[in-house]
């Protein structure tokens, strides 16, 4: 079958309103400058682990969260497994990522000044400034938006996890039975959709701040044009002794983190799994990417020259054969 | 035979149209293995074939394909607008397949672009992009397969 009317309006609607969101005011604090990206700071001394963050998120999310169709259409092969989140208590789950739950805490016991102390940690999308579940979603559902944000259509994505697999914290989660593939060939392709943080990118639109930072009673979070966060968090990191994690992760991240003790120490201190994601330093996974595609600019020219030395080799001969002949 | 008339060099003869098969097949299929299905379906089970599943992997050789493709494209191009156009016509099944070329490497080329860092594309231009460029390689091959089924090469002599 097609795409039904419904689903390209909705779809429509939806691209619309994302390519809306970057163009929408936010309260002057948190303006991006010339349409710049924006960014979030967290100071992780400042968490209490309260799930103030968690609760608002699910609040203001919850419209978007998946209403899987049951029972779920069988899928071939037999490899191809249902993941399933949305049964009550599954549901409810909030110590780490799932299609129900965007962000969670994350804890880490470290020693700091000799001191045995828990940090918490609240963990979700780092918004990469180049995300490659964006870059390599092959149907265009993974996207990012002018002000920073990374978002999952979820109108359009199929549930193929490859942005989770691309993803070098592996954020995306996945909920079958619901999504467009259930009006293609749900037995053969397609296995739901992904969800993850997107900043709310829809609250942001309406010139308000993402709920996990509005709720916040330690103003954990800030936000604002990524340059100012970045030299807010130098600021702190030189005159506090703090450490920053985002800033060059995977090229550079919408999300930085700042710690009293060294991030390699907090990653060794976390527990780290399916939808618990790391702390560790992260090359930029795009890279090649930036490199190949300067070497595509060269690669038609190269042929062309090569293609003139061919001509000119003949037209020289040619030439040569005619003096030979007279 | 003079050599002005050897206007096609054995090099090209023996190298160029090997070459342009093995890259359209890698270009396929490194294209399609960007789609999560070689795993689904247990290709990438087959020794030897497990990279297919590394998106990663995959990425590159497609990058890296598109670089000798365009090399490629541009050194015949050029060749048959200076020399061969004299002696040889393209096919009606060879103009078919230039348009579909040029579609596949124009779509393809936007999508480099938009994976650069600092580009943005609005999602709808983006998913026009994903798609046209999956389309273009479909008609390629349906085109393809009519032009072997029918023996339509690409030159004709005039």
């Amino acid at each position: 079958m097609s795409v039904s009317r419904r689903t390209f309006l909705k779809t429509g609607a939806a691209a619309a309103c994302a390519a809306c969101a970057a163009q929408v005011p936010l309260p002057v604090s948190a303006q991006p400058k010339n349409n710049r990206e924006l960014a979030t700071l967290i100071d992780i001394r400042k968490c209490i682990g309260c799930e103030a963050c968690v609760e608002a998120c699910r609040d203001a999310n919850a419209p978007k969260y998946p209403e899987p169709e049951k029972p779920f259409p069988r899928m071939y092969p037999a490899r191809v497994k249902a993941e399933d989140w949305s049964e009550p208590e599954r549901q409810a789950v909030r110590d780490r990522l799932t299609p129900y739950n965007w962000l969670f805490i994350q804890e880490a016991t470290v020693r700091i000044d000799g001191e045995e102390t828990t940090l918490t940690i609240p963990r979700r999308c780092m918004h990469c400034q180049n995300p490659p579940c964006a870059d390599l979603c092959p149907w265009g559902a993974a996207r990012k938006l002018k002000n920073g944000i990374t978002r999952i259509d979820a109108d359009v994505c199929l549930g193929g996890n490859k942005c989770q697999d691309v993803c070098p914290w592996a954020i995306p989660q996945r909920q079958t039975g619901v999504g467009l593939y259930l009006d293609l060939m749900p037995a053969f392709a397609g296995n739901g959709v992904m969800y993850k943080c997107d900043r709310c990118y829809d609250r942001i639109a309406a010139g308000e701040l993402p709920a996990c930072i509005e709720e916040c009673p330690e103003n954990v979070q800030t936000i604002g044009p990524r340059e100012e966060i970045v030299r807010e968090a130098h600021r702190r990191a030189a005159e506090e002794g703090l450490f920053i994690y985002g800033e060059n992760e995977n090229g550079g991240t919408n999300t930085l983190y700042l710690s009293p003790v060294p991030f390699d120490e907090l990653n060794q201190a976390i527990a780290a799994g399916k939808g618990k994601p790391h702390l560790a330093a992260v090359e930029d996974q795009m890279a090649h990417g930036d490199r190949l595609a300067k070497a595509m600019l060269i690669a038609p020219i190269a042929g062309l020259a090569a293609a003139v030395a061919r001509i000119y080799k003949v037209v020289k001969n040619s030439a040569g054969e005619g003096e030979e002949r007279s | 035979m003079s050599r002005s008339i050897a206007i096609v060099t054995d090099f090209e003869r023996r190298f160029i149209k090997p070459a342009y098969l093995l890259l359209l097949f890698m270009m396929g299929l490194t294209g399609f293995s960007q789609m999560p299905i070689f795993k689904r379906y247990y290709i990438a089970d087959i020794p030897g074939l497990g990279w297919l599943a590394e998106y990663y992997v995959t990425h590159v050789i497609h990058y890296l394909g598109a670089i000798a493709l365009l090399f490629l494209m541009a050194y015949c191009s050029t060749v048959y607008l200076a020399l061969l156009r004299r002696k040889y016509r393209l096919t009606l099944w060879a103009h078919v397949r230039v348009i579909l070329l040029a579609g596949i490497v124009a779509t393809g080329v936007l999508r480099v672009l938009k994976n650069l860092p600092d580009v943005l594309f609005s999602p709808g231009f983006t998913m026009t992009i994903d798609i046209a460029h999956l389309a273009f390689m479909m008609l390629f091959i349906a085109a393809a397969i009519g032009a072997a089924l029918t023996k339509g090469g690409w030159l004709k002599e005039i």
